[in-house]
C-alpha cells in the first residue's frame, strides 16, 4: 500500500550529496532518484556481477587475508564498483544497485540468505579498509556505541583476553581499546569462541569490532529485505519490472531442480544401480547406510528424500521407498505412518506451510547442518577424514593419481572441485565441462554423459539449460522495452 | 521387592492416579505461569500430549491450572512435552491468520542423550545405561552448568534426569526465555567441543591459544577422566578400544613414542593429543537442534518414561555425586507407597463443602509426601523460590514504573 503523503520529496541534491559522503553505509535510505529502465537493468546486471565475483574469491581465498583484499581490490575496479575515497558515481552506482539486487533477491529465503552473505562480504572488505580513525567515525555515526572497559579490569582479565581472541592478530591485545558488549551483539563471536565471555558480556578488542557492525548490518539487511518481500506483490502487478526482477534473480541460482520434470520416469529398483553410478559421493552414502541401517536420521532424510524428488521420484514413490526401508529396520509400518510419513509429504509440499521444498544445493550441503554422532548427510568431501575419504575412493576403485588429485583439492577446501573431479575420474571424461553446484545437476550430467539417459531412464532426462559458471552475463528478456521513467523509490516506502 | 518392578503394561492402571493425586501440578503452574509478569505467559504455551498407542497431540493450552489438571486427568498422557509460548493459544492456531501464529519465547533448553557416545562407551550401547557410564552425565552436567552460569550470566538452571538415558537443562532466566534462535544457536555452538559424524575419527581438534572456556571445562573432565576412562571403561585394557585410542595419536607420535618411551612426557608436552583424547571421551555432546528452535517440544519435567516408569525427575546438583538414576523412583513405586498405610494419619473431618476443596488440595499435597518424589518437588520447590525472587524483582520494578506516570 502507499501512502503519498508519506512520501519524503526532499531537496535531492543535498541528500544525495549526504548520502554519498561516505564511502561505507548501512543502506539505510532508498535512491530517491528517478532512473531509466535500461539503467535499472545495467546497475542490476553490474551489481550482480560485482556479488557473483566475491562470491567466488571467497570460495577461492581465505576471507580477511591479504590474497583476498588484493584480488577484491583489483575487481572492485574493474567492476567500477567504489573502494576509494571520493568516487561519487560510482557509490551513486553501488547504492541504487543494491537496492535494485533487493528487489530481485527478497523473493524467497535461499535467493534472500545467498544476497545477504554475498552483501556482508562486500561490507567486511570495504569495512576492514577503513583507517581505525574512520572505523570509529562510522560506529559513532550509526549509533553503534559501546562502552570499553577500565585499565585495571583490562589487567585483571588480560590473561584471559589474550587466550581468546583472534590468533595472529596485528596490535598485540594489550595495546588495544576493549569494549564490552552483550554477547547477543556478537553472535558470530560467540559461536566460534573467538572472544571472552564473561557473565553474559563478551569482550572484543578494538579490532574485531567489524565482527559486532558486520552483526548489525546482517541483521538490519534482513529485516529490510522481509519488508521489501511484503511489498512485492506491488513490484509483481508491474509487468515492466517482473519479468525483470525474476530474471534477475534466477540468473544467480539458475535451476533449482524443484520443478519435477521428470516424474516417474524412475522405477524404484533403478535407485540401486544409479547410486552407484550417477549419485553424487552424498547421496551415495545416504543411500548406503539407509540400505545398511533401514533408517537415516533427520539431516539425512532431508538432504536425501529431497534429491530423490528432485531426480523425479513422485511423492507415492517415495513414501513406498521409505517405508520399505524402514519398516525392515525398527520402525514398525504403523510408526511409519504416524511418524515418518508426514515429513515426506512435508517436502513434497503436501503438508504443514505447503512450501514446496528444493532440493539442497552443494552450497547448503557443506556449509549448514554439519553432520554430527549417527549422521551420514552432509558432503563427504568437506565433513570425512581425509583417511576415511581416501579408502572410500579407493573402495570405489578411483586410481591412486586419481584419489591424490581429490585429496590436494581437498585440501585446498575446494570441495566442489573435488567433486567434480571425483565425476571426470569415473565418467571418463577429461574436462566435465560444467560447474558444479548441485547434487541433482551432478546426476543430470551424468545421465547425460551414459548415454543420453537412454539406457537408465524410461525416457531421456530432460536437460535443464545450462547454467552460466561464475561471472557470465545474464541476458536479459527486457531489451526493447522502451525508456520508462521508474520511480524506485515507491517501492521502498514501507520498507 | 518384586512388586516394585514396573511393568509397562500396568501405565494406563497408574497413569490415573498419578495425575489424580501425585502429579505436582501447583508446582508445575507457578513455574509455567512466572510470576504472571507477563500477560498470557501460561495461557500461550504449548503442551503436547502423546497418549496410548503412540497418539500424539500438539498445540495443546490452557488457561488455568485448573483447566490443565481437568485434561491431564481426563486424558492420562503417557508422555508430556512442553513447547514455546506462542503469539496466540495454541489450541486456536488454527482460527489464527497463517503466518501470524509464532513462537515468541520459550527456556533455553539442552538435550543430552547418553546414546551419542556409543564410540565411547564399551560398557552399554543404544538405549541401554549403567552407573559406570552415567559418570558421562554428571561431566556433562559440571561442565555446562559452570558454563551456563560464569560465561553466559544465567541464574535458573534446572537440570532434569530424563527417565530413561539421558538428561536435560532448561534455563529460565527471563533473557534466556527470549533469547532469538541466531543466539540460542550461538550458545549452543559455543557449548559443542566435539564435532563430526560417523566418518570423522577425531572428533575434538584444538588449537593456539586454548579458550578459557575450554581450559575451565578440561579442568572438569581431568577430574572425573581416570575413574571414568580408565577404570570405569577400561579403554587402554581392551584391544578394541585401545585401538580407538591410538588412532586419535597422530602418527608421528606414534612412532617416536615407540622409539623414545623415555622421554614421553618432554616429548608431548607441546601437543593437545591427550587434552583432545580426554574431550572426545568425555565431553559433553549436545543434540544442537533441540537448543536451537524456539518452538523445539521437549520432555517435561515429572512426565513419566512409558518405557522405565521413571519419573523425570528435577536433579539437585548439591547431591550432584550421588545421583543414581536406578534409584529414581518409578510410577509403581509411588503408586504403591500411596497405598501403605501410614501411621498416624487419620483422615481429618471435612464438615461442610466450603472446605472440600481446601481438603482436596491438603490431602494432594499429603500424598506426593509419603511417597520418593517428596524429595525431588521439594527441590523443585526449592529451585522455585530463587526464580520467584527475580520475578518479584521484576514485578516491582513495573509497579514503580507506574507510579511514575
Ligand atoms: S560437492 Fe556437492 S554433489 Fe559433491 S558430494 Fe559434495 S554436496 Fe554432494
Ligand atoms: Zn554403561
Amino acid at each position: 500500500m502507499q501512502f503519498p503523503g508519506r512520501r519524503r520529496k526532499l531537496n535531492t541534491n543535498s541528500v544525495q550529496g549526504e548520502l554519498y559522503e561516505h564511502l561505507l553505509q548501512f543502506y539505510g535510505q532508498p535512491p530517491i532518484e528517478n532512473i531509466s529502465l535500461t539503467e535499472f537493468e545495467t546497475l542490476a546486471v553490474e551489481r550482480l556481477k560485482l556479488l557473483k565475483t566475491v562470491e567466488n574469491v571467497g570460495i577461492s581465498h581465505v576471507k580477511v587475508s591479504e590474497e583476498y583484499k588484493k584480488k577484491l581490490d583489483s575487481e572492485f575496479k574493474n567492476l567500477n564498483f567504489p573502494n576509494k575515497e571520493s568516487e561519487y558515481d560510482k557509490r551513486r552506482k553501488d547504492h541504487i544497485s543494491h537496492f535494485i539486487l533487493r528487489l530481485a533477491y527478497c523473493q524467497t529465503e535461499d535467493l534472500r540468505r545467498w544476497f545477504i552473505q554475498q552483501e556482508v562480504d562486500i561490507f567486511r572488505y570495504r569495512f576492514n579498509d577503513l583507517k581505525p580513525k574512520h572505523k570509529l567515525e562510522f560506529l559513532h555515526r550509526n549509533d553503534l556505541q559501546y562502552g570499553t572497559i577500565g585499565a585495571e579490569e583490562k589487567q585483571t582479565l588480560m590473561d584471559k583476553l589474550v587466550n581468546s581472541s583472534y590468533a595472529g592478530s596485528g596490535t598485540k591485545v594489550e595495546d588495544q581499546d576493549i569494549y564490552k558488549v552483550p554477547f547477543q551483539d556478537a553472535l558470530d563471536l560467540v559461536r566460534t569462541r573467538k572472544v571472552y565471555l564473561k557473565a553474559g558480556y563478551v569482550y572484543i578488542p578494538h579490532q574485531d569490532i567489524v565482527t559486532i557492525v558486520l552483526n548489525d548490518f546482517r541483521t538490519r539487511l534482513s529485516k529490510a529485505m522481509a519488508l521489501t518481500a511484503r511489498s512485492l506483490p506491488i513490484v509483481h502487478s508491474d509487468e515492466r519490472l517482473q519479468p525483470l526482477l525474476s530474471h534477475l534473480s534466477h540468473a544467480y541460482v539458475g535451476q533449482d531442480y524443484s520443478i519435477q520434470k521428470n516424474v516417474g520416469k524412475i522405477s524404484l529398483d533403478q535407485i540401486d544401480s544409479l547410486s552407484g553410478k550417477s549419485f553424487p559421493l552424498c547421496m551415495r552414502q545416504l543411500h548406503q547406510s539407509l540400505r545398511e541401517h533401514h533408517h537415516l536420521r533427520h539431516g539425512g532424510r532431508m538432504q536425501y528424500g529431497l534429491f530423490l524428488k528432485g531426480i523425479g521420484l513422485s511423492l507415492e514413490q517415495a513414501l513406498q521407498f521409505w517405508r520399505s526401508e524402514f519398516i525392515r529396520g525398527k520402525v514398525d509400518a504403523d510408526k511409519f505412518d504416524k511418524q515418518y510419513a508426514y515429513s515426506i509429504r512435508h517436502i513434497f509440499g503436501k503438508e504443514g506451510r505447503r512450501a514446496d521444498y528444493t532440493p539442497y544445493s552443494c552450497m547448503k550441503v557443506i556449509l549448514s547442518n554439519m553432520p554430527s554422532q549417527g549422521d551420514y548427510h552432509g558432503c563427504p568431501f568437506r565433513h570425512s577424514d581425509p583417511e576415511l575419504l581416501k579408502q572410500k575412493l579407493q573402495f570405489y576403485k578411483v586410481s591412486p593419481s586419481g584419489i591424490s588429485q581429490i585429496l590436494e583439492l581437498v585440501k585446498g577446501m575446494h570441495y566442489q572441485l573435488a567433486c567434480q573431479k571425483y565425476f571426470e575420474l569415473t565418467h571418463n571424461v577429461e574436462d566435465a565441462n560444467f560447474s558444479l553446484n548441485h547434487p541433482n545437476q551432478y546426476f543430470i550430467e551424468s545421465q547425460r554423459l551414459l548415454g543420453g539417459g537412454g539406457k537408465d531412464l524410461k525416457r531421456e532426462v530432460e536437460t535443464p539449460q545450462k547454467t552460466k559458471p561464475a561471472a557470465a552475463a545474464p541476458e536479459l528478456t527486457a531489451k526493447d522495452v522502451p525508456e520508462i521513467m521508474e520511480d524506485l523509490d515507491s517501492f521502498f516506502q514501507d520498507a | 521387592m518384586l512388586t516394585l518392578d514396573y511393568d509397562p503394561a500396568s501405565l494406563p492402571d497408574l497413569l490415573p492416579l498419578y495425575y489424580r493425586r501425585l502429579f505436582p501440578f501447583a508446582q508445575y503452574y507457578r513455574w509455567l505461569n512466572y510470576g504472571g509478569v507477563q500477560k498470557n505467559y501460561f495461557q500461550n504455551r504449548e503442551f503436547s500430549f502423546t497418549l496410548k498407542d503412540d497418539i500424539y497431540v500438539r498445540y495443546q493450552s490452557f488457561t488455568t491450572q485448573g483447566e490443565l489438571e481437568k485434561e491431564m486427568q481426563k486424558m492420562n498422557p503417557y508422555k508430556i512435552d512442553i513447547g514455546a509460548v506462542y503469539s496466540h493459544r495454541p489450541n486456536q492456531h488454527n482460527t489464527v491468520k497463517s503466518g501470524s501464529f509464532q513462537a515468541l519465547e520459550k527456556e533455553l533448553v539442552f538435550d543430552i542423550d547418553m546414546t551419542d557416545y556409543d564410540d565411547v562407551r564399551s560398557c552399554c550401547s543404544a538405549a541401554d545405561i549403567c552407573s559406570k557410564c552415567w559418570t558421562l552425565m554428571t561431566i556433562a552436567i559440571r561442565i555446562l552448568d559452570r558454563a551456563l552460569r560464569e560465561d553466559f550470566g544465567f541464574q535458573h538452571l534446572l537440570w532434569v534426569y530424563s527417565g530413561r538415558r539421558g538428561i536435560h537443562c532448561w534455563v529460565c532466566d527471563e533473557a534466556a526465555r527470549k533469547l532469538s534462535v541466531a543466539a540460542r544457536s550461538a550458545v549452543a555452538e559455543y557449548l559443542s567441543l566435539v564435532k563430526g559424524g560417523e566418518d570423522t575419527v577425531k572428533k575434538v581438534i584444538l588449537s593456539d591459544p586454548i579458550h578459557p572456556f575450554i581450559k575451565e571445562s578440561l579442568t572438569v573432565v581431568e577430574r572425573y577422566f581416570s575413574r571414568y576412562a580408565l577404570h570405569e571403561q577400561d579403554i587402554l585394557g581392551r584391544k578394541e578400544t585401545l585401538d580407538k585410542v591410538l588412532a586419535l595419536v597422530p602418527e608421528d607420535i606414534l612412532k617416536q613414542t615407540l622409539k623414545i618411551l623415555t622421554c614421553l612426557l618432554i616429548q608431548f608436552n607441546n601437543h593437545h593429543f591427550e587434552k583432545e583424547i580426554m574431550l572426545q571421551y568425555c565431553y559433553p555432546r549436545l543434540d544442537v537442534n533441540v537448543s536451537k528452535g524456539v518452538n523445539h517440544l521437549l520432555k517435561s519435567p515429572f512426565s513419566v518414561h512409558p518405557k522405565t516408569g521413571r519419573i523425570s525427575v528435577p536433579i539437585d546438583l548439591k547431591e550432584l555425586e550421588k545421583f543414581d538414576p536406578f534409584a529414581v523412583p518409578t510410577i509403581s513405586l509411588i503408586c504403591e507407597e500411596l497405598d501403605r498405610p501410614k501411621p498416624g494419619e487419620d483422615d481429618e473431618k471435612v464438615d461442610d463443602k466450603e472446605n472440600e476443596k481446601d481438603a482436596v488440595e491438603r490431602r494432594k499435597i499429603r500424598d506426593y509426601k509419603r511417597t520418593s518424589l517428596a524429595k525431588y518437588v521439594r527441590y523443585f520447590d526449592q529451585f522455585l523460590d530463587d526464580v520467584a525472587r527475580s520475578w518479584k524483582g521484576e514485578l516491582l520494578r513495573k509497579s514503580d514504573l507506574q507510579k511514575e506516570f
